[in-house]
């Protein structure tokens, strides 16, 4: 044993816990149960290892205790289906946990993946495979994930324990799907941690709430399902979309917490470690026939990471990257973004005539980034009145604070210049 | 995403002169509320939910000279409408929303049918969607 610093303790236990869990789920079958077992081990050692060290073998001990955790909640189970329904029996796993021991643990390297795919299961809606996520396979309490959303823990709490039910309803096995079903499977995964990474990269704008970093959080899973799923360039696409857009973090927001869009940013500030890492990555991954939206998508973060200077920016290749995507994506903001990428190389003319052909479609006529792209095409080409129209239906539009704060000093900018 | 879903009662009744209710109607009301408020932590929606006191407990403040608060007491004869209590919820999509304001909207009156209390349902600004980035 050897005393422990509980900010590693805390670490330490976050990447054991799917290890913990996917022996114990192997072994027991009932996820839910065993996942309510793994975070009371979690909890008894967050408390015991910063005072008295961490043991020799920290996930034997964890398995071993939410193995105990578990048995005492069979048996309680058990006692009370032979109260009531008199039957006898239930003996088995009782006995088979009765006998573990720590040394029984067997990690196994396919776990953090199984317990991804389980946790991120079409039955569950978005919402609550984010929150089971974070919880079962991320290691992080229910009162960490409440406060990361700003929901009450009680309501977390209920979320995460619906998401288990619609687990225990689908009766999904606990072992790896195959061809098809795991490709599906896999993107749903995939979507869940880029929602995670999301919701931390853009929430952290202005406010450091004392709160779990929720784009750290996604980065770190994603490593490990970029272990688990070597084969897959996807995977390692969106963890280079990760990385290099979190490189640009510290420099995505002022003073005042005001965002800075990228042709302002100060890009000395743009942490070099990750945009290296994450090129390499991206590289390594497109070098694959198989090519996704993650991986162009990481390729037009990287385009923007490498130059110097805005000027510098290779827009023709963004351009042309945006329109690979746009054949295998039919989101719109694809198109949006294509059209701004266009103006850059072709001239404004020629980015407005694509906005109009994209505003054909009446949802997207007057969605606010249609307004806000067309606001900012609209200032490049000089015409600032148009500009300042469409500026302030972006921002009445936007479901964004800082958004729309943003917005809101684009079109007071242009306003203050005309009077 | 999450709304705040604001339960505005007409000024001239005040508070459906819930006082002079029957207590039955008066409990079942009470009930419809709890319940509702229950059902939206399990359902692992609800973010917050309270009650505020009387209109005329209320004052408006202003910065004043110096930086001390100015206050007007009420009632506020010019107010239409006033905001009795709030829920924010926590849901999938709007239409979720909305199915629960108008939930909220049936709490039960004097008479056990719905009061039919209007709830303004406006969003609360956050993190842009990932769809829309």
């Amino acid at each position: 044993m050897s005393s422990a610093h509980p900010r590693s303790v805390e670490q330490l236990l976050r990447d054991l816990t799917p290890q913990v869990l996917g022996a114990l789920t192997r072994r027991h079958r009932d996820f839910a149960a065993a996942e309510d077992a793994t975070q009371e081990a979690l909890l008894a050692a967050s408390m015991q290892w910063p005072l008295e060290g961490v043991p020799g073998n920290p996930a034997g001990w964890l398995y071993k205790i939410a193995l105990r955790r578990l048995s005492d909640h069979t048996r309680s189970e058990a006692a009370r289906r032979r109260r009531e329904e008199n039957i006898a029996g239930e003996f088995a796993i009782e006995e088979m946990l009765m006998q573990s021991t720590d040394t029984d643990f067997e990690p196994d390297q396919d776990d953090t993946l199984l317990l991804l795919f389980m946790c991120c299961h079409p039955s569950l809606t978005t919402a609550s495979a984010i929150a089971l996520t974070l919880r079962a396979v991320g290691g992080l309490t229910t009162a960490e994930i409440g406060k990361a959303f700003f929901v009450p823990e009680a309501t977390m709490a209920q979320r995460i324990s619906r998401a288990k039910q619609a687990i225990k309803e689908s009766n999904t096995p606990f072992s790896l799907p195959s061809g098809q079903e795991r490709d599906e499977r896999l993107d749903a995964v995939m979507h869940v941690l880029y929602l995670i990474f999301n919701e931390g990269h853009t929430s952290s704008v202005g406010e450091k709430l004392q709160r779990v970093d929720l784009s750290t959080e996604a980065i770190r899973l994603t490593r490990s399902l970029n272990e688990s799923a070597p084969d897959s360039p996807e995977v390692a696409g969106l963890l280079a979309l990760m990385l290099l857009t979190e490189a640009r973090s510290a420099a995505r927001s002022g003073p005042a917490g005001e965002l800075i869009p990228l042709d302002e940013q100060d890009r000395t500030r743009w942490d070099r470690a990750l945009i290296q890492e994450g090129v390499a990555l991206i590289a390594k991954a497109m070098s694959s026939s198989l090519i996704g939206p993650y991986q162009l998508q990481a390729a037009i973060a990287a385009v923007h990471d490498q130059a110097a200077t805005p000027e510098q920016t290779n827009w023709a290749q963004i351009q042309n990257l945006y329109g690979l995507l746009l054949r295998i994506s039919d989101n719109p903001m694809v198109a949006l973004n294509h059209a701004v990428a266009t103006a850059m190389v072709e001239g404004v003319e020629a980015g407005l005539s694509l906005v109009d052909a994209i505003a054909q479609d009446t949802r997207l006529k007057e969605h606010y980034r249609t307004h806000a792209v067309r606001a900012h095409l609209y200032e490049r080409a000089g015409k600032h009145h148009l500009a300042l129209e469409h500026y302030q239906r972006a921002a009445d539009g936007t479901s964004s604070l800082p958004e729309r704060n943003y917005l809101l000093s684009k079109a007071a900018r242009l306003s203050s210049r005309r009077s | 995403m999450k709304f705040m879903l604001m339960m505005n009662v007409p000024h001239d009744t005040g508070d459906y002169r819930i006082n002079q209710w029957t207590p039955e109607a008066f409990n079942a009301h009470i009930k419809f509320m709890k319940d509702l408020n229950r059902d939206l932590t399990k359902s692992g929606e609800l973010v917050d939910a309270q009650g505020l006191a009387p209109p005329g407990r209320a004052k408006i403040i202003r910065f004043g000279k110096g930086g001390a608060p100015v206050a007007s007491d009420g009632p506020f004869a010019e107010t239409k409408e006033f905001l009795a209590g709030y829920w924010i919820v926590d849901v999938e999509k709007p239409e979720r929303a909305y199915e629960i304001a108008a939930k909220a909207s049936s709490a039960p009156g004097p008479d056990g049918q719905p009061l039919v209390i209007p709830i303004e349902v406006r969003e609360v600004l956050g993190a842009p969607l990932p769809s829309e980035g």
